[in-house]
């Protein structure tokens, strides 16, 4: 009835992948696993320990949570404050520290705390059925998410309009990951000669934007999942693809992943959100890094229900201190660089949101014991 | 919209714990089959024969949400957790007193359930309640129900059980497979149609000590692996000693059903709640002694005991080759399960 935690298969599968990585490397290569669940999967099971000498991997900013802008905590919290307002969003969502100028522990289980009413979502449609709960109240859902989630917000959206719901609104956070690998190998001083892209953002969307990704900066990425041997076959093509020179995107999770991506999903998205600028945590504004509503849904904006509301586009100022999440999530630093790891940064009391999210690269080295 | 008003004999009452009838009533219809005499239920005090020898004693209380979930419910765990406790300190149960703090608004058909349970897990676990006491508080100020047990139990070990006697060269080696209690709460609580539904694992373990006693085998520690799983016993065993505990991932028994919820839900079937799993700890030459009685039932080693750091570690090969530093259980938003 029981099985050892990995097939055994597999585990050969995964050693035989290690073994021909080691024969095709020829040179060091730097590589970036772009999502935070390929981070902890990495972390968790050792992978980066198989590698041969000189391939580094260096990981990515890959979690919505840890890229959301402190000036959008900061716009959930003073909502969250309303005596007429329901919050609701993610869990790891109610942990991340705004910018703190607002006082107390700066996230929103702090306002909730305080007595506001923040309410756990697992699941975007239900802030329609809480909507409908309390008629008397205003529920604001706080959609944070990449290309992977933004269609199941999309679908609460549709819903919303149909349902005329005049007492649901939403502050919109989604972003998209081509841009923002665009971001990164646009940057000074970046390493990145190559990309697993993220497997879950590409079964929504297909590759035709990695590809023009791939074409105009001439590097290599490579679509992967999240398992060993999924990330694994991802490394293998991605150095083959660096060693002979190629430029080009190439899919190593084809179990999940169609050229074309998933059109109903897509459809979905693209019918509701259009491409904006946004501010990502760490990075600063990204042009096209966000989703924003269409203009026909924009009456869902919490901006629009809360005219008042203090300005969740802006790129306000990150919080100032030791906390080097900026430069975690850019790729440039890793976890133990920063002097907070560990010591006044740990997940009961965490400095930056990659220490919050089960998606953070400080979490998952916290996680799984990498402390020095 | 409000819920039409129930019955008022159907629900807990402040009235309940108040001392009068309605108290005496709820003690005489529901609770009064939990005492194997029913007449303790008159006295202040119990009055208990034990037998000679030394003893052990422990308590602990149950705030687990949901009050049932598949394979149990916190009436059965109250029973055997606080038997569990004895049986790892080498102690046979024989007694418990039991805590009851109601809500108001309890379903009286929940309390009749949770009661049937702990007649029947006191059955499972050899153990008798012989005294209690009863309280019912407002509506919204407890969670349905609250449980308290204290147990005593007859020592049947010479050397303590105790995690200063454990040395490196040492065997571990657990029970049965992990995380079914965690998986079972979780389920229950978001609504997880797991197909087929998974069971708590909440069963005794004083038989299966009592098999490796009679087997000879020494058992330098024992302990049950309740909140925090595996990672959090191994890692409370590792920091007082300066130990090294090498854990062999590919030999941790997880069924399949659990993997793969915790492959859903981001959680490490180590970090998993039990409530019938414990962690051996045997000299190496008792190990082979050891399996033969714990491998039946789904029993597995899983690693041993080395010299370690100041502060002690643990340190998990994963079936790849490579190796993490096991941490506890910490930061995540996992409501109480125990």
């Amino acid at each position: 009835m029981s099985a050892p935690l990995a097939a055994t298969a597999e585990v050969a599968a995964v050693r035989e992948l290690a073994q021909e990585l080691a024969a095709i490397t020829t040179r060091p290569w730097t590589l970036m696993e772009v999502c935070g669940g390929q981070t902890h999967a990495i972390v968790r099971w050792g992978l980066d320990q198989l590698l041969p000498p000189g391939l580094r991997l260096i990981h990515g900013p890959g979690c919505p949570v840890c890229v959301t802008p402190a000036a959008t905590i900061d716009a959930a919290r003073s909502l969250a404050r309303r005596p007429e307002v329901i919050l609701c969003s993610y869990g790891d969502m109610l942990r991340v520290p705004g910018s703190a100028a607002d006082g107390g522990p700066g996230d929103l289980l702090g306002v909730r705390a305080e007595g506001g009413d923040v309410r756990l979502l697992t699941s975007p449609l239900e802030a329609l059925a809480l909507a409908r709960r309390h008629p008397d109240r205003q529920v604001v859902f706080l959609a944070v998410g990449f290309e992977t989630t933004a269609p199941a917000t999309a679908l609460l959206v549709r819903q919303a309009m149909a349902a005329g719901a005049a007492n649901l609104s939403l502050l919109a956070a989604h972003v998209r990951v081509p841009p923002a690998m665009a971001a990164i190998l646009a940057a000074e001083g970046n390493q990145v000669q190559g990309f697993l892209a993220a497997g879950h953002v590409c079964a929504v969307m297909g590759t035709t934007e990695l590809e023009q990704l791939a074409d105009r900066h001439g590097v290599p990425v490579v679509v992967s999942g999240f398992e060993p041997l999924d990330l694994m076959r991802g490394l293998v093509a991605c150095v083959r693809l660096l060693e002979r020179g190629e430029a080009r995107v190439a899919n190593a999770y084809g179990r999940v992943v169609r050229q074309q991506g998933n059109p109903a999903a897509r459809g979905l998205l693209e019918s509701v959100f259009e491409p904006v600028d946004r501010p990502w945590r760490g990075f600063g504004v990204i042009p096209g890094g966000g989703l924003g509503l269409r203009v026909p849904f924009r009456r869902l904006e919490a901006g629009a229900r809360f005219p008042d509301l203090p300005g969740g586009r802006a790129a306000a100022p990150e919080p100032a201190g030791v906390c080097i999440s900026g430069a975690i999530l850019q790729g440039r630093a890793r976890p133990m660089d920063c002097p907070a790891f560990g010591s006044t940064c740990t997940p009961e009391h965490p400095l930056g949101a990659p220490m919050v999210s089960s998606e953070g690269a400080c979490a998952a080295y916290h996680r799984y014991g990498r402390r020095g | 919209m409000a819920e039409p008003a129930p019955p008022v004999t159907a629900r807990i009452q402040l009235a309940h714990g108040g001392g009068g009838t309605l108290m005496q009533q709820l003690i005489d219809a529901e609770l009064r089959r939990l005492y194997a005499d029913p007449d303790q239920v008159l006295h202040d005090a119990a009055r208990l024969s034990l037998p000679h020898g030394r003893l052990a004693f422990t308590t602990d209380s149950y705030v687990v949400q949901p009050l049932e979930f598949e394979g149990g419910d916190i009436g059965s765990l109250a029973v055997t957790g606080t038997a569990n406790d004895l049986a790892m300190a080498g102690a046979r149960p024989l007694v418990l007193s039991l805590g009851l703090i109601l809500e108001e608004g309890l379903e009286l058909a929940v309390l009749r359930r949770i009661v049937s349970s702990m007649v029947e897990a006191a059955r499972h676990c050899g153990v008798t309640i012989v005294t209690g006491d009863t309280k019912v508080v407002e509506r919204g100020k407890g969670d349905g129900a609250f449980l308290n047990t204290s147990g005593i139990g007859l020592l049947q070990v010479d050397d303590p059980i105790d995690p200063l006697a454990i040395a490196p060269g040492d065997q571990l080696l657990v029970s049965g497979d992990l995380g079914r209690h965690g998986v079972a709460i979780l389920a229950a609580r978001h609504g997880l149609d797991l197909q087929p539904p998974l069971a708590s694992d909440c069963m005794p373990l004083w038989p299966a000590v009592e098999a490796l006693l009679a087997a000879g085998v020494r058992l330098h520690c024992l302990r049950d692996l309740t909140r925090g799983g595996l990672a959090s016993a191994l890692q409370e065993l590792a920091a007082p000693n300066a130990l090294e505990l090498q854990i062999k991932e590919a030999c941790l028994p997880v069924a399949e059903p659990v993997r793969r919820t915790c492959e859903l839900l981001g959680f490490d079937p180590l970090h998993l709640a039990n409530e019938g799993r414990f962690l051996a700890v045997v000299p190496e030459a008792d190990r082979q002694r050891a399996l033969e009685v714990l491998g039946p039932a789904g029993g597995a080693w899983i690693g041993l005991v080395a010299a370690g750091p100041p502060r002690g570690r643990v340190l998990l090969r994963t079936p790849y080759g490579s190796e993490r530093v096991l941490v506890p259980l910490s930061g995540e938003l996992l409501p109480r399960i125990c």
